[in-house]
């Protein structure tokens, strides 16, 4: 072995003009290593594939003059990108090559910024300095941010939008469910505009549950919150049957009675006249009702109402239907103005509601102090007053990890289940869809999240990062702020009694279900505004949900439409500019023309019941009988300048053609020809 | 230490690497089948539109049939489609009525998907039934926003308790967007003008108003891109079709 070693030594090193022979050929071995690897590397290998992929193509031409070779980046200081990813991805900007299937070289889909000002780790993560695809694309030593899978990558776009857009219907949603679920009442998020995340999820004060409901109930429902309503916001805490016992035990003994939240009427309930008088007051354009068939009937406003009989208490439901503001002040249930057999005849309606099967095997004894004490432990314990008011116990700060930066955690500070790919989405979304799975000793309890619910949270919280903190103000989109109008005085009172914001939005405040109010005293006619509160009919055909009758006073309907039409004033409509009533013959049957011929509004719109059939848009009978003239006339000019996002279509209208379409449609009172049969 | 010895524990190494890294790809053991069908058809779930990346609205149903063409319990059936697709489950045995479901997550590139579901028939052939799938990108995705907001009412002849269709009210019908026949024959430009101008831009209904007052910039060929990518048969801006094995374009 040293034999031979020694001969090959001296072969090579044999004499000075040998050894300098052999050590100038590893020398110039050495210094071609760089120039090969940079030769061999991928990307020009794809630069390659790209150039003859390109020459088969008709354009070639064009595509070989806008093809640059070598390293090619995107440097966006403000941003902090650096983004060779155009090296190997070459023709992202080619209009032409959209039917390529091979990537990299395919055009990148239509977005609404341009690939040159915000590069493309902003949007897909990823490392943007890497020349290769794995170090670019997957997560390294050095760097642990992957490409962002398609689904999330609407979070990118949150990053700098911090309202909705048309385009990110998932981020949106999102958005959402963190505050419909309530996710933000345990969970902090200060979003990056310096405001806090509110919940939107409403969940009623504890303080005085006794009077409401019985502690069975209580316990059927913090066992399995989803048993008594699929639709239930509710989380499932997956507790012991002792401890919802204890909590049960003390939520009961813990409630305190409100004056009058009890009493039952004297009135004689009519046991035929519940569901039409269920039906009559629109409680379905709020309250959900599982039907025979398994569907939900109804909206999601309110609780869903399918077992509410094996709930409440007669007495209490009675006295919440009388007035929903004695127990609960902030409700967005309106105060309706039943009379006493009304209630009866609705309580009775609704207490018909039941599951036997419910609490069918819900025995308790009567509690023990032990278990009281346990019970508020427990109730400290689950932070159930992040959510709920509970009257001895403080709701406590910081309950859960804050959220605000939860879309830039270290990997290294997360415990990921086994099998489980180490991504921060992959993570967020396990996390939502089973928490306890990640330790039984967690308090995060089990949501009933379908997965496009899961993935669209996701988005929303990864849309939570550094680089969304750190933007530059100059590329920060601002969400419109929630307003929180409050009309004053008599009517103001009035409108949160009756709860309109429930339904309405008016500037910027309120629901969407219903129309805007922000422009009202503009829009319609004192008298007409006067019937439709004694008396809401509808205006649309195809809606289920209509505006209930509340019963109301000639005094309550005066006050409220007097603030409504001196309030609500659109300072581009002159309501008196123009008349009601006297426009030539001519006018009107231009308009009329119009109305049917150019622009064809029968196919939206009803004015003559025999012949148009129309039914988006609301039917136009007697609208010269609700609408002002001058209101009118502004819609056809410019609908969006009055009602932003509104269906009807701007169709430019001249101001001739505008004037001749309302000298037509003011002529359309309605009933007229009833009233002149009669006399 | 001499050359074999050397040789030998570097083979030791090799294999050891090898079966460590293929031992991560390694499937779950496919179910046994204990019935072989003749036929592989279509129940439920095909052309459905979704996001990239986001799971199809209704799962994926497929039946085997025997050789009289009545459901078939008990055979495996496979499903099988580009990279990026992921099925839950991507295998199953069909239950009592023949039937087996999967949960469909399209890939992250806007297309055409094409799905495979195949199963083995008595002599141990596959038969394959190829499904497609349609991923909606950034563009044609804010299309149908546009279009459920603006368009569908009219377009779309299904009434839902949340959006009556008004398609029974017109006297001369909207066509469907998803009519290839009737979208691939008029151009974008076409389309172009009708959407902002209404119908008798093109010389039809009056009942279809013009949009371009109303719609945003960009809204326009959102629209058109949204009505492409979901005609059928497909428009030949329909994009590219991703299916199993290969990257190249099917069709």
């Amino acid at each position: 072995m040293k034999e031979k070693f020694n001969s090959i030594w001296q072969r090579l090193f044999g004499d000075s003009v040998r050894a300098f022979g052999v050590v100038s050929i590893v020398f110039l071995l050495s210094l071609a290593i760089a120039p090969a690897k940079n030769f061999f590397s991928e990307w020009r290998h794809y630069q390659h594939g790209y150039l003859r992929m390109i020459r088969n193509r008709s354009e070639a031409n064009t595509l070989q003059r806008h093809f640059k070779s070598g390293i090619q980046q995107i440097w966006l200081p403000e941003l902090g990108v650096v983004d060779r990813c155009t090296s190997c991805h070459v023709g992202l900007n080619e209009a032409s090559l959209t039917d390529v299937a091979s990537q990299p070289f395919r055009k990148h889909p239509a977005i609404p910024h341009k690939l040159d000002e915000f590069g493309c780790t902003v949007c897909h993560r990823g490392q943007g300095a890497a020349t290769t695809a794995a170090e670019a694309h997957n997560s390294t030593l050095a760097w642990e941010q992957p490409i962002l899978p398609a689904k999330y990558v609407e979070s990118s776009c949150g990053q700098c939008h911090r309202g909705p857009l048309s385009g990110t219907p998932v981020l949106n949603q999102g958005r959402y469910l963190l505050s419909r679920y309530g996710c933000v009442h345990c969970h902090t998020v200060k979003l990056p505009d310096g405001t806090t995340m509110t919940a939107d999820d409403d969940p009623p004060s504890l303080s005085h549950i006794a009077d409401k409901t019985s502690r069975e109930w209580v316990f059927a429902w913090l066992k399995d919150p989803q048993a008594y309503s699929t639709t239930a916001t509710m989380p499932n805490f997956k507790l012991t049957d002792d401890d919802a016992r204890d909590i049960s035990a003390f939520l009961i003994a813990n409630s305190t009675a409100v004056p009058g939240d009890a009493q039952a009427v004297s009135a004689k309930a009519d046991p035929t006249g519940g569901a039409s008088l269920y039906g009559e007051s629109f409680c379905a354009s709020c309250h959900a009702v599982q039907n025979a068939a398994g569907n939900m009937v109804g909206g999601n406003v309110g609780p869903e109402l399918t077992r509410v009989g094996s709930k409440v208490k007669p007495e209490w439901l009675q006295s919440w239907l009388r007035n929903p503001r004695v127990y609960d002040p902030a409700t967005a249930m309106p105060h309706y103005r039943f009379n006493d057999a009304q209630v009866a005849t609705l309580s009775g309606f609704l207490q018909a509601k039941t599951d036997s099967d419910l609490l069918a095997n819900v025995h308790l004894d009567a509690a023990t102090p032990q278990q009281i004490t346990h019970g508020k432990r427990l109730v400290s314990d689950y932070g159930c007053a992040s959510c709920h008011e509970i009257a001895g116990i403080k709701k406590p700060e910081n309950f859960a990890p804050e959220l605000s930066r939860i879309g830039s955690k270290s990997i290294t500070q997360l415990i990921f289940l086994p099998g489980m790919p180490h991504t921060l989405p992959d993570y967020i979304a396990g996390k939502i869809k089973q928490p306890r799975a990640f330790s039984p000793g967690l308090r995060m309890p089990q949501y009933t999240f379908t997965t496009p619910q899961i993935d669209s949270l996701t988005t929303a919280l990864l849309a939570l990062n550094d680089r969304a903190t750190t933007l530059p103000p100059s590329l920060a989109v601002a969400a419109t702020p929630e307003s929180d109008y409050q009309p004053a005085g008599k009517a103001g009172k009035l409108m949160s009694d009756l709860a309109c914001f429930s339904c309405h939005r008016i500037n910027g405040h309120g629901g969407d279900m219903a129309p805007d109010l922000t422009w009202e005293g503009s829009s319609v006619q004192r008298q007409w505004l006067v019937s439709f509160l004694k008396n809401p009919n509808t205006l649309r055909p195809a809606l289920i949900r209509r505006m209930p009758r509340f019963n109301l006073t000639d005094g309550e309907i005066n006050d409220l439409t007097d603030y409504m039409m001196t309030v609500y004033q659109n300072p581009a409509v002159d309501r008196d500019s123009m008349p009601l009533s006297g426009y030539p013959q001519g006018q009107v049957e231009l308009g009329k023309q119009l109305f049917y011929g150019k622009y064809s509004c029968q196919g939206c719109h009803i004015v003559d019941p025999k012949s148009d059939k129309g039914y988006i848009g609301p039917t136009l009978t007697q609208v010269g009988s609700r609408l002002t003239a001058a209101w009118i006339y502004q819609w056809m000019k410019n609908p969006q300048s009055l009602r932003p996002g509104t269906v009807e279509p701007n169709r430019a209208m001249s101001d001739d053609d505008a004037r001749a379409v309302t000298a037509f449609l003011i002529s359309q009172k309605g009933g007229g020809s009833k009233e002149t049969a009669k006399k | 230490m001499n050359r074999s010895a050397s040789f030998v524990l570097v083979l030791i190494v090799a294999i050891l690497a090898t079966t460590s890294c293929s031992k991560k790809n390694e499937a779950a053991p496919l179910p046994k089948p204990t019935a072989f069908g003749a036929a592989i058809v279509e129940a439920s779930g095909g052309k459905q539109v979704a996001q990239t990346g986001t799971p199809l609205p209704q799962p994926l149903v497929v039946q085997v049939n025997d050789g009289q063409g009545s459901a078939l319990a008990g055979a495996l059936v496979e499903f099988a489609a580009a990279s990026g697709v992921v099925f839950d489950p991507a295998n199953g045995i069909t239950d009592s009525s023949g039937q087996v479901t999967t949960n469909v997550s399209l890939g992250g590139m806007a297309g055409r998907y094409q799905i495979i579901a195949s199963t083995t028939d008595k002599s141990h052939k596959k038969i394959e039934l190829k499904v497609e799938e349609i991923a909606l990108g950034y563009q044609q995705n804010l299309g149908r926003v546009l279009a459920d907001q603006y368009c569908q009412r009219c377009h779309n002849s299904e009434s839902t308790v949340e959006r009556v269709s008004n398609y029974d009210n017109l006297e001369v019908k909207p066509h469907s967007f998803t009519e290839g026949d009737t979208y691939n024959k008029i151009s974008d430009a076409d389309l172009t003008a009708v959407i902002s101008h209404g119908g008798p831009a093109l010389n039809k209904s009056a009942l279809m108003p013009a949009w371009g007052g109303t719609l945003a910039k960009g809204d326009i060929p959102a629209l058109i891109a949204y009505i492409r990518a979901v005609s059928d048969p497909p428009s030949h801006d329909a994009g590219a079709v991703y299916a199993k094995l290969g990257r190249h374009r099917v069709r």
